[in-house]
């Protein structure tokens, strides 16, 4: 140990207790009190506050419900009918921890759009990008895990068809799915190990969250011009600025999420699932959780086993190499006159794909997934690459300060219009 | 990088304790993933016997064997025709209908669709049952015919024949 390590003094004779021994006082205060974020970060830079806090959420509310929910075949629906309707407010914990699935999942698409959008996935914040898409990915096993929990018919059908996805790898495919299974079909060995897993994953997600965070405020955090940070004038401390402002977030999130719990409980439920698990009746319509939607739509739109799960598995892979795809050196889309509209393009298409992955899989609907599935890889493969090597930039601001100095402010201070800024010769010189 | 001589009794050493640490930190792990595997109780799922006497010609039953769906079904004639007609050769998955059956009037089959393993519909007068008139499975359409054979569609073969014999004329046992 090095005797001479430089110990942080607080006023607090209690602190500097503890500092002396684990210098976790400090490490708060640099990560999320004096951290600086860029002043001209707008609500879109909320959303991982709110993820956050919805993980946690999910975690607490997932608690409660596992003291009283049973995960055996015979007995696991009614379990969770007896939280509805016996267990002291073991509804609210219910309906919180159902929506707030899907809550989630439209805080961290928002979020990802927010990174695709503004360019947050580009040097030197790829590493944070690849851990956001691992997380991505733990989320949507964890989800699907726990959707087989209330063992209602959408809950057995949709564990069928997705452990069934693995049977399509050629040699091992069916016994991996047996060793997944623990029998050869969906069973009570199924059930009892996906809560057990659908218990542990939310804590290794909340793992690689803590690297997700430490990783952005290695090198801070983006904003909407893509610009760094050159001097104190472009930064706000994160305490209480940036907390103030995720608060306002997160009240605005708290009115919409509840609004959903206490009035429309069910509105993103599937009606088949009140119907208990039958083996021997297939619903219908099997919808996956409109979350997951676009991803079965890529799945659907290939009329081959092997091919359309190596295209759905390629759909999430794909977002892992997206910083190499990339070549432009400008972050933000807001100074790519090109590629932002095809970016949008992206959002749409992926919206489609959710919208008509909830559909039968005939006609028309077909047809548009097709088209989706190829814009989907199109964009990453062609788009991505080209547009990145053709397209001309407008010009960067010169500073953070800058931005507001022309747009906002234009009285205050501000730098000289058409010199390349310091910031801009750094972005285009990587 | 060569190394001096008296390393090597070293690097000897180093190499073959990590091997050894990498063999033992397997085979501690092995068990774990082996429990994960059917259980062996799992495995001894027995067999299940039928009474078809009651089974009318056209008409199809579904038990349960093994936690999965198995179709018995006592085609028509027409049935049986249309299933002997086509050329093995021209299906996906090439098998010929007298392959495929003991008796050639009771078809037994794995109600299970081989592509993500929903249960066809064609068991109830009511339901669709495909453009081959067997079987059609709702989940991502896949039409099966009058033998349990894939004709269109995502599955990639046809609908299993599980391990069955007859006792008598009236009783099969399966499994």
């Amino acid at each position: 140990m090095d005797k001479n390590r430089k110990v942080h003094q607080f006023k607090n004779p209690v602190l500097n207790w503890i500092e002396f021994r684990l210098p976790i006082i400090s490490y708060f205060k640099k990560e999320y009190g004096d951290y600086p974020m860029p002043k001209n970060c707008n609500y879109f830079w909320s959303f991982g506050a709110l993820a956050t806090i919805t993980l946690v959420t999910m975690i607490v509310s997932g608690i409660f419900l596992a003291m009283n929910y049973t995960p055996h075949t015979d007995m696991a629906f009614d379990s969770v009918e007896r939280i509805m309707r016996d267990v002291n407010y073991g509804w609210l914990m219910r309906y919180i921890h159902s929506n707030g699935a899907a809550f989630f999942f439209i805080i961290v698409y928002i979020h990802i759009v927010r990174a695709m959008y503004f360019g947050s996935y580009k040097y030197p914040r790829e590493l944070n990008w690849i851990l956001g898409v691992f997380i991505f990915l733990l989320m949507m096993a964890t989800s699907f895990l726990g959707y087989t929990l209330p063992w209602g018919q959408m809950s057995y059908w949709g564990a069928t068809v997705i452990t069934n996805l693995f049977s399509a790898i050629p040699f091992i495919g069916e016994g991996l799915k047996t060793w997944l299974l623990g029998d050869y079909n969906v069973g009570n060995a199924t059930l009892n190990r996906f809560f057990a897993l659908h218990y542990v994953l939310p804590f290794v997600i909340f793992g690689v969250v803590g690297l997700h965070v430490a990783a952005v405020h290695v090198h801070g955090s983006n904003n909407p011009d893509g610009i760094d940070i050159k001097t104190n004038n472009d930064s706000v401390n994160f305490f209480p600025y940036m907390l103030i402002k995720d608060t306002v977030a997160m009240c605005a999130f708290g009115v919409a999420i509840s609004a959903v719990i206490f009035f429309g409980p069910n509105l993103m439920a599937e009606v088949d699932n009140y119907i208990p698990a039958d083996p021997l009746v297939t619903p219908a319509h099997i919808v996956p959780n409109w979350y997951l939607a676009p991803f079965y739509a890529i799945l659907r739109a290939v009329p081959d086993k092997l091919g359309g799960v190596l295209l759905m598995f390629g759909a999430i892979v794909i977002l892992f190499v997206l910083p190499w795809l990339d070549r432009s050196k400008v972050r933000s889309c807001n100074y790519r006159p090109i590629y932002k509209w095809f970016m949008m393009g992206f959002f749409v298409n992926f919206f489609a794909l959710g919208y008509v992955g909830m559909l039968p899989a005939e006609g028309l609907y077909l047809l548009i997934a097709r088209v989706g599935l190829l814009y989907y890889f199109g964009f990453f493969f062609i788009i991505t690459p080209f547009v990145g090597w053709i397209e001309k930039p407008s010009k960067l601001p010169l500073s953070i300060s800058d931005v507001y100095a022309k747009n906002i402010a234009p009285n205050i201070g501000g730098g000289e219009k058409g010199i390349p800024s310091p910031a801009m010769q750094k972005d285009t010189n990587l | 990088m060569a190394k001096k001589p008296k390393n090597k009794r070293r690097d000897f050493l180093q190499l073959s304790t990590v091997t050894l640490g990498a063999v033992g930190t397997a085979a501690f792990i092995w068990p774990f993933l082996k429990s994960m595997s059917p259980a062996e109780d799992t495995l001894a799922a027995g067999s299940t016997e039928v009474d078809i006497s009651a089974i009318e010609e056209g008409q199809s039953i579904t038990i349960k064997w093994r936690g999965k769906p198995v179709f018995i079904k006592k085609r028509t004639k027409e049935e049986i025709d249309a299933a002997k007609m086509v050329q093995a050769s021209d299906l996906r998955d090439p098998q010929d209908d007298a392959d495929r059956v003991q008796k050639e009037e009771w078809l037994v089959l794995v109600g299970v669709c081989t592509h993500l393993g929903c249960v066809p519909l064609g068991q109830k007068v009511s339901d669709m049952k495909g453009e081959y008139d067997g079987w059609y499975c709702p989940c991502h359409g896949s039409h099966y015919d009058t033998s349990g054979r894939i004709r269109k569609g995502p599955a990639p073969k046809n609908l299993d024949v599980p391990p069955y014999t007859f006792l008598n004329d009236n009783t099969i046992k399966i499994g």
